[in-house]
């Protein structure tokens, strides 16, 4: 991108011609950020889908194409084959207008989120503020498909986002802001180059306090995407489905895929801020720089740490049930947003008496990496408990096609625990 | 000082809470589902391989009922009709027993209900119909008389009676009693 903007600007061509050259390459670029960003908020509801289907103990979608990968365009084509309602007493303008915020406000942050060394789109040199800036276009495109349906469910949708989104904006880059403090630099690809390949030189795992922020970034950004447990603009059981009750075709799948790409967006951020981003242990980023097999590694990483991420998210949705108005909002300003303040003055206080690469420094370096291993740790041991707890056991086929041959007591019972002895019902004769 | 133990005791008891649930359903992912993969051909029809107390369509055995009407009250959707007339020799008879299978929620209300045993969950659930309105199952051919104390009827196989009345639908809306052309059975797994 660089390259062809340079080549451009630096050739002999008039003016116009440049200008015009410039459009089309910003235009080229434009189109591929787009479909990117469409793609991986696609395959977002496959993943959903999957685990979801997985957590309850189902298998979820798997026939349409080979496990099911090509669901999403199955979605799609059904999305946009179907009737586009606009209620009668709607505010048509404002209607048709609502989903484009949401989705340009989500998919024009991918322009700067870096999937690789060189696969990014622009690297500026605000590039964390433009992420956090440019998401919340969604909360506009929210209120208006609340306000637009004149519906009061609707209309609730909306408000309760706004108070939401608004509310959640100052946690989540309060959180951020420890990482750029420790980084000294608000452009994305700079803060993935601050950080090492290996965990320990993650920034989640240099300090107990970038730790701390960690969670604290998870939860704000899962309540800014409005994710379950979070999810109380659209809280299905209370306002049916909140601001985009009124929608349907390529409308509603519009808000989908402003979420979908919400989330990827989030777990894209939570893995270059604080996951090493394209990193690869042991390469230096000047290795790094010139080769192209490098590239293509880094970039595998990156989809590696962003989609275990999407997939905690999921993970969580399938756990948590909603939270309440008034628990979201006291855990915002009661919890999240004091302890955020916290870690920035610790990480302050730290960079202030801690020097880089001092004794102490790696200290709470390894330190914070062994705390997180051990919760690791702790936590398979309670799923093993979990299982053994049920007399089931594990089995690994994650993309298992589910059971065939006869209903198996067996299984059941080992999917759900023991069940109370089945009585055989009583001859009907009388 | 309490409300300050209050508030770490809550964020506390948050991780650990949190952390457990998530483990819960983390075990799901490491566990085999339970689900039968319905539309697959598989070695016998998946009606016979549902567990013994599901509940699929309900079947009503005339010759058990008394007419009590007790499971058409019960219903709280109101999708059974039964309806009790005398005929012309002054004979109790039930004169219409149907159910609305469409709109049916199998909550099985009118099951427990029924105090002579002739209401009953088969295990079929295949009710794929080319129009909504052949879901409204009939019972019973002409008027039955109700069933007396004493009487004894041989138990008839788990769905037989549903799978007869649903080879055969009737369209309440032209009035009519079972249509003559009978339909092609439903379709289900294990046969070719
Ligand atoms: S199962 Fe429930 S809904 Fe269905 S007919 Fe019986 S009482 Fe009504
Ligand atoms: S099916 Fe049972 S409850 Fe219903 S009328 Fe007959 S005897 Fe009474």
């Amino acid at each position: 991108m660089d390259a062809l903007y340079e080549l451009i600007t630096g050739s002999d061509l008039g003016f116009w011609w440049k200008q015009l050259l410039l459009a089309v390459l910003i235009g080229a670029v434009g189109v591929i950020v787009f479909s990117v960003a469409l793609v991986y908020a696609a395959l977002m509801t496959y993943l959903e889908r999957r685990v979801s289907g997985r957590v309850q103990s189902r298998v979820g979608p798997n026939r349409v194409g080979p496990l099911g990968l090509l669901q999403w365009l199955a979605d799609g084509a059904k999305m946009i084959l179907k009737e586009d309602v606009i209620p009668a007493a709607a505010d048509r303008p404002l209607f048709r207008l609502a989903p484009y915020p949401v989705v340009i406000g989500v998919f024009a942050a991918f322009a700067s989120v870096p999937f690789g060394e060189w696969l990014i789109a622009a690297d500026l040199n605000v590039g964390l503020l433009y992420l956090l800036a440019i998401t919340s276009l969604v909360v506009v495109g929210i209120l208006m498909a609340g306000w637009a349906s004149n519906n009061k469910w609707s209309l609730f949708g909306g408000i309760r986002s706004a108070a939401q989104i608004v509310s959640y904006e100052v946690p989540t880059a309060l959180a951020i802001l420890v990482v750029v403090l420790m980084a000294g630099s608000l452009s994305t690809q700079d803060i993935i180059r601050e950080q090492g390949g290996w965990p320990w030189d993650w920034y989640v795992f240099r300090q107990p306090f970038a730790f701390a922020a960690f969670f604290l970034y998870f939860t704000a950004a899962l309540a800014e995407g409005n994710r379950t447990p979070f999810d109380l603009p659209e809280a299905e059981s209370e306002l049916v489905a909140g601001y985009n009750t009124e929608y349907s075709g390529m409308r509603f799948g519009g808000f989908y895929l402003g979420e979908f790409g919400n989330v990827y967006l989030m777990c894209a951020i939570a893995t270059l801020v604080f996951f090493g981003g394209w990193q690869i242990p042991g390469v230096s980023p000047a290795e790094h720089h010139g080769s192209w097999l490098w590239q293509i590694v880094g970039f595998g990483l990156f989809f590696v740490k962003a989609w275990a991420a999407s997939f905690v998210v999921v993970w969580l949705r399938w756990t948590l049930p909603r939270l309440r108005v008034d628990q979201l909002m006291s855990l915002c300003y009661r919890y999240l947003v004091p302890l955020s303040f916290v870690c920035l003055l610790g990480t302050a206080v730290l960079m202030m008496l801690v020097p880089a690469g001092s004794l102490f420094d790696s200290l709470l370096r390894f330190g914070t990496f062994g705390f997180g291993l051990l919760v690791a740790a702790i936590f398979f041991w309670r799923v093993l408990w979990h299982i053994r707890h049920v007399g089931d056991r594990i089995d690994l086929k994650i993309l298992a096609r589910g059971v065939r041959g006869r209903f198996d007591p067996a299984i059941q019972h080992r999917a759900y625990g023991a069940f109370r002895k089945q009585q055989k019902q009583p001859e009907e004769s009388r | 000082m309490g409300a300050l133990r209050d508030y770490f005791a809550a964020i506390g008891r948050t991780i650990v809470t949190l952390g457990d649930g998530l483990a819960v359903t983390f075990s799901y992912l490491l566990r085999k589902p339970c689900t039968i993969q319905y539309p697959d051909r598989t070695p016998e029809p998946v009606v016979s391989m549902l567990p013994e107390r599901s509940r699929g369509f309900l079947e009503a055995d005339v010759e058990v009922c008394t007419g009590c009407k007790l499971c058409e009250s019960a219903c709280p959707i109101d999708c059974i009709h039964v309806e009790i007339a005398k005929d012309e020799s002054g004979q109790r008879m039930i004169q219409r027993f149907e159910i609305d299978l469409s709109k049916c929620m199998f909550c099985g209300l009118c099951v427990e209900a029924c105090p002579a045993g002739g209401l009953r969950h088969s295990h079929e659930f295949e009710g794929g119909m080319g129009d909504v309105r052949h879901l409204y199952v009939s019972f019973l051919d002409e008027p039955v008389p109700p069933a007396k104390k004493g009487k004894t009827v041989e138990p008839k196989p788990l769905g037989s009676i549903i799978r007869a009345r649903l080879a055969r639908p009737f369209d309440p809306y032209r009035g009519d009693r079972p249509a003559s052309g009978a339909r092609a059975p439903l379709s289900r797994g294990g046969e070719p």
